[in-house]
């Protein structure tokens, strides 16, 4: 007898929505020529001061009403997947929960109604406020200065490489090779040749870490510095950091610490004391700053005693008057200023308020807790997958695609395959000293719950891999509002804007 | 027909008299996955063994494309940037990228035959 | 701990999965003289209550400028935004979401930057917009840097009437990333003539309009020199508003548009985070920096979008990268266009001209006033004024009585004596009559 529920699901329905999963058109589909989302009021006529240019032609924008622009966002919202949602593997991402408390308070009057010019004397609080969190940045790593103007890890790459170059033009010194291990990530070569300087890369050696014979080997006079992830990308502590950095200050070097990793180590161990001359912390990752779909980050850059006369401008100082920003360098050091304003002060909120609610000794339990779960993860996978170095990680677990070996399932299939079963892939093909690498950081905010579920719905799915269900995997993902999409036909003929369609005269 | 010389960063080169067609090799499409672009030199330019004179990209990777042998660029496919694909189709034949007038033909005896190359490539797993 | 669900039972279970007896033991790689005994010497946890009174007694010692009478300018502009826009870029879908890697799975954030790109289109008159950089003034050295790049050359001609801020972040890029500028002197009556600075090695000219002192010029007749000499003429636009009843860039022969997307949707914040908009013309695509998210079409033939052209970005180039930004700007590129699609065509030309009405009648009131002047031939929403002493005395007087009077030019010019006695003074839909008022009558006590 024919099954009356599997027939009455639908190949197709009228509106192409099914059921909660809601098809939308782009805002430009839905304009209604005279609709408007805000009421304003007439505007007084006055002879208009314009230097004659005011605008010739319409603009183009869609008009929407409130209830319609509301459903829109509403409807796109439920298209994404997020932490709020869901297990967020990623590694070197660390998506942890994002305090709704932080929330709260980054739109408090008082802060997100000050205006960055407004007069020294009116926002002393404000400034009291970044001052408070460079202390807590600088206690954490062991470094006595901080620059809190980048605005995202890469930025705040920048600003260190900048430092670097600018304490040796200072110095009189001409060098122009920066070591970097070919397990970073691809922000740290790309700085360091965007700032002039010869990348020489360094391989990885047997257990996934900077091969010292080899490192050793590439020291000079002509060396200025090496870019350093510790934990690494693999997700292994560098236990050779301090000789690596030692070396390099003999040879005359400086050494930048990639932070993306602070997760593993926040509160247990200090850089400052491990020899880093400048690291940028991600306040997006290791302090919860929401990654709110690609941005806004913060990328403030710990600075040692030999690279902190180089900061770049403006900074918070504390004096006998109170709370000034220094904007301007006068034939000074500073490497100059490298970001509109004075950083940013939304997520400066937001990660001091997580760091005021965790405390010393909850930070502590969170670098504890992100190892511990990365741990549980690698133990209970490590049988079914292959874990690329023997264990333990710190706070994320590295796997190869050697356990797909023969099934026709490749990393990517295996990812989209993940999708389907309410998970957002984990890091894949990175880092690329590892064959098909997948690379997990679960971070500390996941249960024990959440984590036996997730590591079921894996192990499920290499057992199926294994089992020669390959064409399925091929065919992932097959729940999702779109499945795989056609990223080749999207780079060879770019379509980058919607475009009113042809025959109508453009408005 | 002249027999194809292959480079270890997988461009291969047919030179007739003194001019060389270039392009990459079928390993190399391969391991790129669906072209989608391709940066060609300007005729008149000088090659220098070695060194970077193109670039292939695909979705998932950009590649410099090194030139096999020294010379002058004297023409480039003018039909490849419109149709990229076919670097993936026929990277032998009419996925060629550029040619050059070489400047020293002794520097071919640097680079590997067909079965040199087989044997490299099958090395690279 | 209320962000941490481990249970001591659960560590235990988990030690004995993995089969060491302590945490400990995990960070057995950490070299002893690295490790560190106990908690580091800051405060210990707190709950919401205590958090929340601590960064409100913060924010108590400051000055909100919605609190009071303000007339800020200088790059950052107070606007309304509809309660709407908090609301939505408050759902965890949004806030909480990743960078839209994984397609299937981002299809909200790929098409809401799809119809950001082309909002930006379609507001400055240009060809293609990518997914948000840091902010205007970073936004605008990445322009130059794509300059160089098209040209192949390595000399930027920079107005003298471009916001200070963006020029000094272009000296920086240019002192380490080896490029040379010719920048021109302050102006405030926006007069000067950029077109004798261009030569055979110029790679572009940046100009920013309204400028920072509040002109607005045709930029039409710079474009044909720059494009005569094979140069690029690159348009910083710090007020987007403006955009609703001025003349667009892109219509003037702009080869690059950068501009501060935080007066749309985006509160003050005291500087951060903002949002930098980015469009140029379709032949330059390739050398555009950021992300650019991109139509196409699924296994089953259904549209959806996709970051695209990534290979220029470093996560693919490495060393060859048009540049390394990686995070930009999501939640307020967001914040962006939801207020501008709930403003629209109509909205965003109303709230203009109602900006543009409003800051003429304050300018006409304030050129009354005994000793002051107007300096700004043209503006939008924010003019140049000259007092009769240097204006950031005049500034601290007004803050005293609770009035945040505008910036004066010197806090971004200290060492030009000759700028000191100007001050900018923006107004807009927020400000009322009785905050004109206000700040009339205290400019007559203070001058």
């Amino acid at each position: 007898m024919a099954d009356p529920v599997k027939g009455a699901i639908p190949a197709a329905t009228y509106t192409g929505n099914r059921g909660l999963a809601i098809e939308e058109p782009l805002i430009f589909e839905q304009d209604m020529p005279g609709r408007c989302g805000v009421d304003l009021p007439a505007p007084a006529k006055v002879e208009d001061r314009l230097g004659g240019l005011r605008r010739r032609g319409p603009i183009g924008l869609p008009g929407l009403a409130e209830p319609q622009a509301i459903r829109h966002y509403t409807r796109l919202s439920q298209k994404n997947y997020s932490i709020d949602t869901g297990v967020y593997p990623l590694g070197s991402c660390t998506m942890k929960h994002n305090p709704r408390l932080n929330e709260k308070l980054a739109r408090m009057p008082g802060l997100a109604d000050l205006h960055p010019m407004q007069p020294i004397s009116t926002v002393q609080g404000a400034l009291e406020l970044i001052d408070l969190l460079a202390h807590w940045l600088k206690t954490l790593t062991g470094m006595p200065a901080v620059a809190m103007s980048p605005a995202a890890g890469a930025h705040g790459e920048l600003c260190g490489v900048m430092a670097i170059r600018a304490a040796l033009e200072h110095r009189g010194d001409r060098r122009r090779r920066i070591l970097v291990p070919e397990s970073a990530h691809g922000t740290n070569p790309a700085t360091a040749a965007a700032c002039g300087f010869e990348v020489d890369s360094i391989p990885a050696d047997a257990q996934g870490r900077v091969d010292l014979a080899a490192y050793r080997a590439k020291l000079g006079g002509d060396v200025a510095g090496i870019m350093i992830t510790n934990p690494n990308t693999c997700g292994l502590f560098e236990s050779d950091f301090e000789r690596i950095a030692e070396d390099m200050h003999k040879a005359g070097g400086f050494v930048y610490g990639d932070g993306a990793n602070f997760n593993a180590i926040v509160g247990h161990v200090r850089p400052g004391h491990l020899g880093v001359d400048c690291m940028h912390i991600n306040l997006h990752k290791t302090f919860s700053t929401p990654h709110g779909g690609g941005g806004p980050g913060s990328g403030p850059v710990v600075l040692s005693e030999a690279l902190a006369p180089f900061a770049p401008l403006p900074y918070v100082v504390h004096g006998n008057q109170g709370f000034s920003l220094v904007e301007q360098d006068d034939g000074g050091t500073s490497l100059g200023r490298l970001k509109g304003f004075h950083g940013q002060m939304g997520m400066f909120i937001r990660a001091l308020a997580y760091m005021m609610s965790h405390g010393a000794d909850g930070l502590r339990q969170v670098a504890n807790d992100a190892v511990l779960n990365a741990n549980y993860l690698m133990a209970c996978l490590g049988e079914e997958l292959t874990s690329a170095f023997a264990g333990p990680c710190m706070h994320e677990a590295l796997f190869d695609d050697r356990f797909l070996k023969n099934s026709g399932v490749s990393t990517l299939d295996f990812a989209k395959a993940m999708i389907d079963e309410g998970f957002h892939p984990m890091t894949m093909y990175f880092p690329l000293v590892v064959h098909g690498a997948l690379l997990m950081e679960p971070t500390e905010t996941e249960s024990k719950d959440a984590l036996d579920q997730f590591i079921g719905a894996l192990i499920s799915l290499a057992r199926r891999a294994k089992g020669g269900e390959g064409a399925a995997f091929h065919e992932a993902p097959v729940l999702t509002p779109r499945r795989r999409l056609d990223e080749t036909a999207a780079a060879r003929r770019p379509v980058l804007r919607w475009q009113p369609p042809q025959g109508r005269a453009a408005e | 027909m002249s027999a194809l010389k292959y480079t270890k960063e997988h461009e291969w080169i047919r030179v007739e008299g003194n001019v060389g067609t270039v392009g990459i090799s079928p390993y190399a499409q391969e391991q790129l996955g669906d072209v989608v672009f391709v940066e060609l030199p300007e005729v008149g330019r000088k090659a220098e063994q070695g060194k970077e004179i193109a670039v292939v990209e695909s979705v998932k990777a950009a590649s410099e494309i090194f030139a096999p042998v020294g010379g002058d660029v004297v023409d480039v496919n003018k039909d490849l940037p419109a149709t990229p694909a076919t670097v993936n189709s026929d990277p032998l034949g009419a996925g060629w990228f550029f040619k050059l007038r070489l400047a020293d033909p002794a520097q071919l005896e640097k680079l590997m035959d067909e079965a040199a190359y087989k044997s490299y490539v099958e090395g690279l797993h | 701990m209320r962000y941490l669900p481990l249970t001591d039972t659960d560590r235990r279970a988990m030690l004995a999965k993995i089969g060491v007896p302590s945490i400990d033991s995990l960070y057995r790689d950490v070299p002893e003289v690295a490790w560190l005994a106990g908690p580091v010497d800051l405060p210990p946890h707190q709950g919401e209550l205590e958090v929340e009174r601590a960064i409100g007694a913060l924010a108590a010692k400051n000055m909100g400028s919605s609190a009071v009478p303000s007339f800020l300018g200088a790059g950052a502009y107070r606007h309304h935004v509809p309660a709407a826009v908090d609301h939505l870029i408050q759902r965890g879908e949004f806030l909480t979401s990743y960078t839209p890697y994984q397609p299937e799975v981002s299809q909200g954030t790929l098409q809401y930057l799809f119809e950001f790109q082309t909002q930006i289109c379609l507001i400055t008159g240009m060809e293609v917009a990518n997914a948000s950089m840091y902010d205007g003034a970073t936004a605008t050295a990445e322009a130059v840097m794509m300059a160089d790049r098209v040209t192949r050359r390595r000399r930027a001609v920079i107005s003298g009437n471009l916001h200070p801020h963006y020029r000094e972040i272009c000296q920086t890029h240019a002192r380490f990333l080896d490029f040379k500028l010719a920048i021109g002197e302050p102006d405030p009556a926006g007069r000067q003539d950029l077109a004798g600075l261009i030569d055979s090695e110029t790679s572009c000219v940046v100009v920013q309009n309204p400028d920072f002192f509040g002109n607005l010029r045709d930029q039409s007749k710079l474009a044909e020199a720059c494009h005569r000499a094979g140069a690029l003429l690159i348009v910083a636009v710090t007020e987007p508003v403006s955009l609703g009843l001025v003349e667009p860039p892109g219509a003037m022969g702009a080869d690059i548009v950068t501009a501060e997307g935080q007066p749309i949707g985006n509160a003050l914040t005291y500087g951060g985070p903002y949002l930098g908009l980015f469009a140029t013309r379709e032949k330059y695509l390739r050398q555009m920096p950021g992300r650019l998210v991109g139509e196409t079409a699924d296994v089953d033939g259904k549209r959806g979008w996709v970051l695209t052209l990534s290979t220029r970005e470093q996560h693919i180039r490495r060393e060859k990268a048009t540049s390394n930004i990686c995070t930009n700007s999501g939640l307020c590129a967001l914040a962006f266009t939801i207020h501008l699609t709930l403003l629209g065509e109509a909205g965003l030309v109303r709230l203009a001209e109602i900006n543009h009405a409003t800051t003429v009648r304050l300018a006409e009131r304030l050129s009354a006033l005994a000793g002051c002047r107007i300096v700004s031939e043209s503006f939008f929403n924010e003019f140049t004024l000259r007092l009769p002493k240097p204006a950031a005395e005049v500034v601290e007087q007004l803050a005293k009585n609770r009035i945040l009077g505008g910036v004066p030019v010197s806090r971004l010019y200290p060492k030009r004596p000759d700028l000191a006695d100007l001050l900018l003074v923006s107004a807009g839909e927020c400000t009322t009559d009785a905050d004109m008022e206000a700040l009339l009558g205290a400019l007559k006590e203070v001058l």
